[in-house]
C-alpha cells in the first residue's frame, strides 16, 4: 500500500480528466502523437487477475503488464480539454471530461509562485448577455413597407476616417451651381462594417495569417465586400507591404512598436496605401496588460518581421512617454498622418473603461480633426495571451459604453464625426450579424472581431476553459503556434473558405435584419429599432422596454 | 395614409381649389384634419407683401400674450383679417376660439436692417410666441413671415372648409402657391403643430410617407439650428433638412436630393463629382431619409418642387396647363381641378429625380 502524498499532483487536481477505455484502445498511438501538450503518455500498468480452474475453488493470481494511455500528472503538461485525442481516436477510446472539482487555480499559484497565464478568453460568465436581451422590435409594415432582402439593394458600408461637419467641408458653389472642392478634407475610407480584428502575425501561425489574408482578398475581389483586416501589432511581411493587397490592411502600432521599422523602410516601395492605421492604446480583454509573445512563439520569420531576438516579447501596458490624451492625439498627428501624407486615416483603439466617454469627448473636440475612428474594445473578447486575473477580472462591458459614447456625441451634435467601432464578445454565440446589427442601432458605425475569426478557422477553444492555450505556442489547431508540425494541421485554403462563407452568410443575415426595419443603408444610432426585454437594460441604453 | 397636394399658378387662386384637389383623394387619407400654407398672397394681403403676417389659432388670452410680445418688440399691426366662421354642431371640427391673420410693420430699429437680420428676428419672435402660448395650449403660432398664411385644423377637411367658408370662392383670400394636406398626425399624438405642411423662414415642406430615420434626423437636427424644434411628426425632418441644406449651407436645390437619398457608393464613385458627393454623404449621413416618402417643398422664392424616396415607394404626379401646375399624390386630384389639361404631359417623377417649377411655371427635371 502506498502512503498518501497529499501534495502530489493528480488528475483530480487538474481542470480536465482523461476518460480512457482500455478495452476499446488498439494502442495505435494517434492520441499521444496528436496531443500537443504532452498531457497523455503511454504507460505500462500492472494488472492482477484472480482466477480459478477446475471444479473446486482454487483461486490463483496472474500478473500481467498492460500498455495503456494515461494522463500526465503535471501542472506543466496538464490536459487542456482540447479534445484532439478524441478527434483522432478511431475507436472512441479516449476523451477529456471537465473536472468541476479542479484545484488547478490554487495549486498552480502555490507551486509556481507566479501569476497564471493563458490564451485570451473570458471564462468568468455572468448573467445573460445584454445583446441577447435586445430584439429588433420595430417592424416595418403597412404604410412603411419592409424591404426585400433578396431583391433590394443595400448599401452596407461604414466610414473609417475623420468626418467633418457639413459646414466645415471645403466646398463652395461654383458659377454653374455645382459644388467644387476648395481644400483638403481628412481621408475617409468606406469599408465593410465588420473588420477582422487585430491579431498579430506573431500570435497567429503563418498559415493562419495566410488563410485570413486570402479570405480578405477573396471577399474584396470576388465577392465585392470591402472587408478590411487589421494587422495587429508586430509588423507585416515585407512582401505584403509591397503588394497591392496592402490596401486591404489596416496597420496597427501598439506600445511595443514592433515591426514599424520594417514598415517605414518599405514605404518607398509601397504600391498602395494601407486601408488605415490603428494606434492601439489598450485592449478590452486585458486592459492594463500589454502584449505578450512568449519566446517559444518567436520563430525565425517573426524575428525577421519584428527585428527582434528570440525572447519573450512584451509590449508595455502603455505607450512610453504617453501621459495624456492630448499627447496621444499629437503623437498620431505627427507620426502617421504625416507619414502617409494625410492620405491614410488614423484611428485609435482603447479598452472600454468607466472613463471612455471623457477620452472620446476629448478626441471629438480636438480642433485638428485628426482622429479617424474610435475603436472601443470591451471585455469578453480577445485572443491574445495574458494573465488570467486580467482576463477574468478586469475590463468593461462594451454595450453600454458604446451607447454612452454615441449619446455623448449626440449631446454635442457631433455624432458620426469620429466613427465608432466596437468589439468585445461580439459573435460569442456564433451569430455575429445579430450582435453587429444591434451595436450599429445603438450607435456603432461598425464592429471588429478577432476571436470569432479563430473559431471560423477551427479553434477548438471556448469560454468555458476549453483549450485556452494560445499563449503556449502549442495550439492544437495550428492557429496560434509557430511550430511547423502544428501549423501544418491547419489548411489555409479551408481557413479562407470558412471565413469567406461566414462573411457571405453574415452579409445575408445583416440584410435580413435591415429589411424589416425598412432601411437600405446602415441604421447607425437607430435605437428606436430596438426593444429590450429587461427594464434595467432598457433604461440604461435609453430604449423601449417590452414584455 | 397621407395625401398631399400643391398648386402653383400664374394667377391668384382661392383655397377652394386646394380643398377640391384633396377632396377627390379622400379615400386615401383619413379625413382627420386640414392644413395648408399659402404663399405669394393676393386679395387683401397683396398690398403687404414685404411685411410679416402672423398666422395663429388661439384663445383670447393667447391672442393678448402674442400681441403683447410683438408690440413690446416694436412691431405695429397694419392689417388684421379675422375669417368669418360658421360654427355648427353638425361639423366635425375641433375649433379654437380665434383664428388670427395679422400683418405687422417691422420695429423702427430695423429700418436699416438687412433682409437676413429681419428674417432672424421673425424667427425669434415666432419661437418666443410659440413658447409663451404653449402652457395650457393657449395658442398655436404657425407662421410669422411676409407673404405667407398658414391654416391648420383638426377635423373633417370638408367640414373645416365649411366652417371657414372656404368652399366659396372670393377675391379676398388667394395665393399663387398653395400646399395642402388632409390628415392630422395619426402616428403620434394629435397635436395641431404636427400637421404638415411645415413652414420655416420661407421654406415649406409636406410629405406623404414615413421617415424611418426619424430618430437619427431628429437627434442631429436638434443641435443644428434653433428653429428645428417640435418634432411632433417625422415629416418635420424633411423641412429642416431642406432649410439646412439650402439656406444654412447655401447649396443649390439639387444637393437636397443628394443629402436625403444619396446615391449608393458604387454609383457615386463612377461620377465626375464623386469627391463632392462622397463628402456630402459622409458629413450628412444623419440627414439621410429612409422609408417610403414623397416630399413637396416650396423655396423662399416660391419655387415649387417634388422628389421621392430612393426606392420610389410612394406615388406622386405632376400635371399642368399653361397657367397652373398641380402636384398631387393621386392623379384624380389633378383631374378634378385641371380637367382639360393634356394628361399625356403629366409627369410621374422617378426615384432619382427632382421636378421643379419656377415662377414662369417652367418645369425643370433633374436627375440626381
Ligand atoms: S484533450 Fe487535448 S490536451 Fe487533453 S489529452 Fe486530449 S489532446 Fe491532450
Ligand atoms: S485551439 Fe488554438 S487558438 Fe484555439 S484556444 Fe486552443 S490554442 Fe487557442
Amino acid at each position: 500500500m502506498e502512503t498518501i502524498k497529499i501534495h502530489d499532483t493528480t488528475p483530480n487536481d487538474l481542470p480536465w480528466k482523461i476518460v480512457y477505455d482500455a478495452s476499446r484502445c488498439t494502442l495505435c498511438g494517434s492520441c499521444v502523437a496528436a496531443c500537443s501538450f504532452r498531457a497523455i503518455e503511454p504507460k505500462i500498468e500492472k494488472r492482477r487477475m484472480v482466477f480459478s480452474e477446475g471444479d473446486l475453488p482454487d483461486p490463483r493470481a496472474r500478473f500481467s503488464a498492460v500498455p495503456v494511455i494515461k494522463q500526465v500528472n503535471s501542472l506543466k503538461n496538464y490536459c487542456r480539454g482540447c479534445g484532439i485525442c478524441e478527434k483522432v481516436c478511431p475507436n472512441d477510446a479516449i476523451r477529456p471530461v471537465r473536472n468541476p472539482d479542479t484545484r488547478h487555480p490554487i495549486v498552480t499559484r502555490c507551486i509556481g509562485g507566479d501569476s497564471i497565464k493563458r490564451g485570451g478568453r473570458k471564462n468568468l460568465t455572468g448573467s445573460t448577455r445584454t445583446l441577447d436581451q435586445l430584439r429588433v422590435g420595430r417592424i416595418s409594415q403597412m404604410t412603411d413597407p419592409s424591404l426585400d432582402a433578396q431583391r433590394h439593394t443595400f448599401d452596407m458600408l461604414a466610414p473609417f476616417g475623420r468626418i467633418l461637419p457639413a459646414k466645415d467641408l471645403p466646398l463652395a458653389v461654383g458659377p454653374d451651381g455645382k459644388l467644387t472642392t476648395t481644400g483638403q478634407a481628412p481621408p475617409v475610407n468606406w469599408i465593410y462594417p465588420v473588420i477582422i480584428g487585430d491579431m498579430s502575425i506573431g500570435a497567429l501561425s503563418w498559415r493562419m495569417w495566410e488563410g485570413v489574408a486570402m479570405a480578405v482578398a477573396y471577399l474584396n475581389e470576388e465577392c465585392g465586400l470591402p472587408v478590411r483586416m487589421c494587422s495587429g501589432e508586430g509588423g507585416v511581411p515585407v512582401r505584403l507591404l509591397k503588394s497591392k493587397y496592402l490596401k486591404y490592411l489596416i496597420l496597427q502600432i501598439a506600445s511595443g512598436h514592433f515591426g514599424w521599422n520594417r514598415i517605414i523602410k518599405a514605404m518607398p516601395d509601397m504600391v498602395e496605401d494601407p486601408a488605415g492605421v490603428l494606434i492601439k492604446i489598450g485592449q478590452g480583454a486585458k486592459p492594463g496588460d500589454g502584449g505578450l509573445l512568449q519566446a517559444q512563439k518567436v520563430a525565425e520569420h517573426i524575428m525577421a518581421i519584428r527585428g527582434v531576438p528570440k525572447a519573450d516579447l512584451l509590449s508595455p501596458p502603455n505607450h512610453q512617454g504617453l501621459y495624456s490624451i492630448e499627447e496621444s492625439v499629437q503623437k498620431m498627428f505627427l507620426s502617421f498622418n504625416a507619414a502617409f501624407k494625410f492620405r491614410v486615416p488614423v484611428a485609435i483603439k482603447v479598452a472600454a473603461s468607466a472613463t471612455s466617454v471623457s477620452v472620446f469627448n476629448n478626441l471629438v473636440r480636438d480642433p485638428y480633426n485628426i482622429v479617424g475612428g474610435f475603436f472601443l474594445d470591451g471585455i469578453d473578447g480577445g485572443t491574445a495571451a495574458a494573465h488570467e486575473v486580467s482576463l477574468d477580472h478586469t475590463g468593461h462591458p462594451i454595450v453600454s459604453k458604446l451607447r454612452d459614447c454615441y449619446l455623448a456625441a449626440v449631446q454635442q451634435g457631433r455624432q458620426g464625426q469620429i466613427p465608432l467601432w466596437a468589439a468585445g464578445g461580439l459573435g460569442k454565440t456564433g451569430d455575429l450579424a445579430a450582435d453587429a446589427f444591434k451595436m450599429i442601432c445603438l450607435g456603432a458605425n461598425g464592429v471588429f472581431s478577432g476571436k470569432l475569426i479563430l473559431q471560423m478557422a477551427g479553434c477548438v477553444g471556448n469560454d468555458m476553459g476549453r483549450c485556452n492555450a494560445c499563449n503556449t505556442g502549442l495550439c492544437p489547431a495550428g492557429i496560434t503556434t509557430q511550430s511547423p508540425a502544428l501549423a501544418h494541421r491547419l489548411n489555409p485554403e479551408r481557413v479562407a473558405e470558412n471565413i469567406v462563407n461566414y462573411f457571405l452568410a453574415m452579409d445575408q443575415e445583416l440584410k435580413k435584419m435591415m429589411a424589416p426595419i425598412g432601411n437600405s443603408s446602415l441604421p447607425v444610432g437607430r435605437a428606436d429599432a430596438l426593444v429590450a426585454v429587461d427594464q434595467a437594460v432598457a433604461n440604461r441604453l435609453k430604449i423601449q422596454y417590452v414584455c | 395614409m397621407c395625401r398631399i397636394g400643391a398648386i402653383k399658378s400664374k394667377n391668384y387662386i382661392h383655397p377652394c381649389k386646394a380643398l377640391q384637389l384633396m377632396q377627390s383623394q379622400q379615400k386615401g387619407h383619413d379625413n382627420s384634419g386640414f392644413a395648408m400654407v399659402m404663399q405669394d398672397l393676393g386679395g387683401i394681403f397683396e398690398a403687404y407683401k414685404d411685411l410679416p403676417t402672423l398666422s395663429m389659432a388661439c384663445t383670447d388670452e393667447g391672442l393678448k400674450i402674442a400681441e403683447d410680445i410683438l408690440h413690446e418688440a416694436g412691431f405695429r399691426r397694419v392689417l388684421q383679417w379675422v375669417p368669418e366662421t360658421f360654427p355648427s354642431n353638425d361639423l366635425d371640427i375641433i375649433a379654437m376660439p380665434n383664428y388670427v391673420f395679422e400683418t405687422f410693420s417691422y420695429p423702427r430699429s430695423y429700418n436699416k436692417a438687412s433682409v437676413k437680420e429681419k428674417e432672424e428676428l421673425l424667427l425669434d419672435m415666432r419661437l418666443k410666441m410659440r413658447k409663451a402660448l404653449e402652457p395650457e395650449e393657449r395658442g398655436f403660432v404657425y407662421s410669422f413671415w411676409p407673404d405667407v398664411v398658414t391654416l391648420k385644423e383638426i377635423g373633417d377637411p370638408k367640414d373645416i372648409g365649411t366652417f371657414f367658408n372656404l368652399w366659396q370662392e372670393d377675391g379676398k383670400f388667394s395665393a399663387k402657391v398653395i400646399t395642402a394636406q388632409c390628415r392630422q398626425n395619426t402616428n403620434y399624438d394629435i397635436v395641431r403643430y404636427a400637421a404638415h405642411p411645415f413652414f420655416l423662414q420661407g421654406y415649406t415642406a409636406l410629405a406623404n410617407g414615413e421617415n424611418t430615420f426619424y430618430q437619427k434626423n431628429k437627434e442631429i437636427q436638434a443641435k443644428l439650428h434653433r428653429g428645428y424644434i417640435g418634432f411632433e411628426s417625422d415629416s418635420q425632418c424633411f423641412l429642416y433638412t431642406l432649410h439646412y441644406v439650402h439656406r444654412q449651407l447655401g447649396w443649390p436645390l439639387p444637393y437636397y436630393k443628394h443629402v436625403v437619398t444619396p446615391l449608393p457608393f458604387d454609383e457615386l464613385s463612377k461620377r465626375d463629382d464623386a469627391e463632392q458627393l462622397r463628402a456630402i454623404r459622409q458629413s450628412l449621413a444623419n440627414l439621410e431619409l429612409n422609408g417610403p416618402n414623397t416630399v413637396i417643398g416650396v423655396l423662399p422664392d416660391n419655387t415649387l418642387f417634388t422628389c421621392c424616396d430612393a426606392k420610389k415607394l410612394r406615388p406622386v404626379v405632376v400635371g399642368r396647363t399653361d397657367d397652373t401646375v398641380v402636384i398631387s399624390s393621386e392623379v384624380c386630384g389633378i383631374n378634378e381641378i385641371l380637367p382639360d389639361r393634356a394628361w399625356n404631359t403629366d409627369i410621374y417623377p422617378n426615384e432619382r429625380e427632382i421636378v421643379m417649377i419656377d415662377d414662369s411655371l417652367e418645369v425643370v427635371r433633374w436627375k440626381q
